[in-house]
């Protein structure tokens, strides 16, 4: 079915199912209802050749009951038969309704109200499977490379019994590769609503040259703190560590956020960090799984101070603060990190003598309370002295606090910021990403 | 057999009519949410997942489509797409498949348990969970106490053209219990969970307030505690980190789609070689490791893999020695190394891949007793809280919940942030005892594969004792 096809019709559906449903409702119920569909061709590849093709189309509608006080959950999988779909819907609601009235009352349930309409639609044009291979795999010909293409339509949708009404479409891919010269790799991504052979021969040529750089001889750095660039991939990764419980306000209030020392102002990151959550990329919708929109811009730390934490509107009604448009989870959806004044061809000399990361890999808070987070580094990471790559690293384990490493030991911050798409398919291709750049870091500790 | 199998035999024949090989795996998975958090409801979610893989086999290679619709005419536009792609792909393919791969084999499977979850009301769970919570309340410094219950009931049937059906059901269930406890800027988190293929009889009230105190007991504990000591001395871990450390040092460099590179542009390579198979010293001769899906109540036993191969019990690791990968049929044609049925998928729109099941340590012959008379000077460790290995899977860094130290074989203070690290044949070889008493848990949510799959896998461990690891604490 073709992108606009799919979308239509989606739209079609889902419009019908929450009229049947809205109509259904008595008195003192309310209904939300989420679409979350896609049609994705996935592309697994080894060494330049095709491991695994799936295509995939689902639909997966979820609704929000209350009633009574109580809040129920229900997902449902569209078969996109219509009789059948309507069949499962009013099921599910009638399961909303009986286990509603076995529950207790739900004293933090947020009423749903009308929160407007927004409709944003991204057409792309993508490429059928057959001529997409030949454009990924053509330029890589004698390279040993691993890749991942997604691509198709993405549709993020809500409604309520209120009459709001939120609508996101989206054709896009992502090439998410590596380039291997055994053992060592180079990682790159390359992403977009319309294939471009100009634009994906010159990210696979960037990706040539570092790889070339990595036949270098393999230094052995013992583990100690050395002066660290953090490339924007790297500073990506360790900033989406903030995704992880940081700036929840929730977390914070039932004592499990690692920014907990600085939301209470007992710590502060550095003068030069500013991050907000900037809907403005483009990368996310702005409505969340409840349809609250949250602003376009909401600054998270500004000049190394908090600024907000996420907070939905549960939370906000559970711990009396202010709620932002946050998802449930209180996770970032697209968090931009600002730039700073390090320019690109300067990196190396301001670094000097130390270690250049590309990537890092496998994160996690290694002491919460400190936010103190360990990983790895991977791909294309070099030992440099006076300015220059003498070469590439054997892979060192890191321990670090994110107070310290984006606090006092934060020197500078690159002039140009990439962002880092989300490339996260579990269940469903989702939308979102990172806009990050470069850190220069001193003293960052490695150790094992 | 389900009502979907005369929808499926149409649309396999209209598929054999274009590829000469073609299976469609049907899936319906139900899972359900309760949580309670400080005595009140926090989330209540049920989610029907259904749908069905439709696979072919063309010109030796496997290509995949996924609808939710299960009509003849929606399985059949299913294959339509992938034998586009498929035909698409077929120049280009990483390797020639034969039929061979995906055998023909009928049979059932039903997960043990002693009451279904259908027949356990949700009035049953909550009364299990409220009462878990209000068990933990005490001190005001217990900020946060949570009960959660996930249940989930799965139907996967798999037909091939050849005319085979193998079908399997399963109730599993997880229930976590954590107590938070925080002062100052000091927080403290203390957890219990009961994991595997269960059904209703998990929720037994007055085993869960047992648990409950204490979890909120040692949450209280761990905070007043001193950090846990640095250096390098004796550990002992127990069962619920043990799960950890197999998952993350054995299980994934075992995964032979890894070691033959399908996952390097993701989770990595391993630093296992094709060559190292019946040759390399993984471990101590104390070390057992066997692949075990047969086991009644682990969180991945099964009969058959998604791929239909029937699985059974196989040694990946014997006296120490590596003897067997962690590859299906796909991987041991590739590889030419001896694997297992391990072709698992994490739903209906995901192809199957090379993934854990239950990887277990065989028990050896000490109590815990005679493990902790062993320590001088050290430390015994419960409970997974942080956890991170490199690509390769060599270097990696763990965190548990709650520490305690022994000094001259006796336990002793509580210890907090009790953290280790290593390098994984080098610590796998400090294997100086194994216990005689063996824990089964599991985890949902391993994740792995392009595009992105989470799976679930048990560890079944007894305790463990290593020697000399380089251990450490929390910011002081």
């Amino acid at each position: 079915m073709s992108a606009a096809r799919f979308s239509q019709a989606v739209a079609a559906q889902f419009d019908q199912l929450c009229h049947l449903l809205f109509d259904k409702l008595e008195s003192g119920e309310e209904l939300s209802a989420n679409l979350a569909a896609e049609e994705t061709l996935f592309l697994r590849l080894n060494n330049n050749r095709v491991r695994q093709n799936t295509d995939v189309s689902q639909c997966v509608l979820s609704l929000r009951y209350q009633g009574g006080g109580r809040t129920v959950d229900h997902t449902l999988t569209l078969s996109r038969q219509e009789a059948q779909d309507r069949a499962a819907a009013l099921a599910a609601l009638a399961r909303c309704r009986s286990e509603a009235a076995l529950l207790p009352p739900d004293p933090f349930q947020v009423a749903m109200a009308n929160h407007g309409n927004s409709r944003e639609e991204f057409v792309g044009q993508l490429l059928a499977p057959e001529p997409l291979l030949h454009a990924i795999v053509g330029p890589a010909a004698g390279c040993d490379m691993v890749g991942f293409y997604a691509g198709g339509t993405l549709i993020r949708a809500n409604r309520n019994s209120k009459g709001q009404s939120h609508w996101f479409a989206s054709d896009n891919f992502f090439f998410d590769y590596s380039l291997y010269d055994d053992p060592k790799a180079v990682k790159g991504v390359y992403c977009a609503a319309v294939w471009s052979e100009a634009d994906w021969s010159a990210n696979l040529e960037r990706s040539k040259r570092a790889l070339a750089l990595l036949q270098r001889p393999v230094q052995n750095i013992r583990p100690g703190a050395y002066r660290t660039y953090l490339a924007p991939a790297a500073l990506s990764d360790l900033v989406g560590m903030m995704g992880w419980g940081a700036l929840s306000g929730a977390a914070w209030k039932q004592g499990r956020s690692p920014f907990k020392k600085l939301a209470e102002q007992e710590l502060r990151l550095s003068p030069l960090l500013s991050i907000d959550e900037n809907f403005g990329m483009g990368l996310a919708p702005r409505f969340n799984e409840l349809g609250e929109v949250a602003p376009e811009r909401l600054p998270l730390i500004s000049e190394g101070a908090l600024a907000n934490l996420l907070i939905s509107s549960r939370s906000a009604k559970e711990y009396g603060l202010q709620a932002n448009g946050a998802s449930g989870g209180e996770s970032p959806r697209a968090l931009d990190v600002a730039p700073g004044t390090l320019a690109a061809p300067d990196v190396l000399a301001a670094l000097g003598s130390g270690l250049y990361l590309s990537n890092l890999h496998y994160l996690n808070w290694s002491d919460p309370v400190s936010a103190r987070v360990t990983g790895m580094t991977r791909y294309a990471c070099f030992w440099v002295e006076g300015g220059e790559i003498v070469g590439p690293i054997n892979n060192l384990r890191w321990d670090e606090s994110l107070y310290e490493a984006l606090g006092s030991k934060l020197l500078a911050l690159g002039q140009t910021a990439e962002i880092s798409p989300e490339t996260g398919t579990y269940s469903h291709r989702n939308p979102g990403g990172i806009r990050a750049p470069g850190a220069l870091i001193e003293g960052f500790n490695f150790t094992l | 057999m389900t009502s979907i199998s005369h929808t499926v035999a149409t649309a396999l024949q209209f598929a054999g009519t274009q590829v000469p090989w073609a299976a469609v795996r049907y899936s319906r998975e139900c899972t359900t949410h309760r949580v309670v958090r400080n005595d009140l409801p926090q989330t209540n979610d049920t989610s029907i997942d259904e749908g069905a893989m439709c696979e072919v086999l063309l010109d030796g290679h496997f290509g995949y489509a996924a609808t939710a619709d299960l009509s003849a005419a929606g399985l059949q536009e299913a294959f339509s797409r992938a034998i586009k792609t498929t035909r698409a792909s077929t120049a280009r393919k990483a390797h020639a498949f034969a039929p061979r791969q995906r055998p023909a084999v009928t049979g059932n499977y039903r997960s043990a348990r002693a009451r279904d979850l259908d027949a356990t009301g949700l009035a049953e769970i909550m009364d299990c969970l409220l009462a878990a919570t209000a068990a933990m309340k005490g001190a005001d410094t217990l900020v946060n106490r949570m009960a959660h219950a996930m249940l989930v009931q799965t139907q996967v049937d798999y037909f091939i053209s050849a005319g085979a059906q193998t079908s399997q059901s399963f109730d599993m269930v997880s229930l976590n219990l954590s107590a938070t406890a925080a002062q100052g800027s000091e927080s403290q988190t203390r957890s219990w969970s009961r994991t595997g293929q269960w059904g209703g009889e998990v929720f037994a009230r007055e085993a869960a307030v047992q648990q409950a105190r204490r979890v909120a007991a040692e949450a209280l504990a761990l905070l007043a505690a001193p950090n846990c000591p640095s250096g390098p001395m004796d550990l002992v871990l127990m069962p619920d980190q043990m799960m950890l450390q197999i998952h993350e040092s054995i299980g994934h460099p075992l995964e032979l789609d890894r070691i033959l590179g399908d996952e390097r542009n993701f989770a990595g390579w391993s630093f296992v070689e094709p060559e190292d198979f019946g040759r390399l010293r993984y471990g101590s001769e104390l070390m057992n490791i066997s692949f075990d899906p047969t086991r009644a109540h682990e969180f991945a036993s099964y009969a058959y893999d998604d791929g239909g191969n029937p699985a059974t019990k196989e040694m990946l690791i014997e006296g120490g020695i590596l003897k067997r990968g962690l590859g299906a049929l796909e991987s041991q044609e590739r590889s030419g190394i001896p694997g297992v049925a391990n072709f698992r998928a994490a739903s209906w729109n995901r192809a199957p891949i090379d993934r854990m099941a239950n990887i277990n340590l065989e028990p050896g012959t000490a109590s815990l007793q005679d493990l902790i008379g062993q320590v001088e000077h050290g430390i015994l460790m419960h409970t997974n809280r942080s956890w991170s290995i490199d690509d390769y899977r060599n270097k990696f860094q763990f965190g548990c919940e709650y520490g305690q130290l022994i000094e001259n074989g006796r336990l002793g203070a509580v210890v907090r942030n009790p953290n280790y690290r290593g390098i994984t044949v080098d610590f796998w070889n400090r294997l100086a005892g194994v216990g005689r008493e063996d824990e089964a848990h599991g985890t949902p949510y391993c994740g792995k594969g392009e595009p992105n799959q989470i799976i679930r896998v048990g560890h079944a461990s007894p305790p463990c004792l290593f020697k000399g690891v380089e251990v450490f604490g929390g910011q002081a």
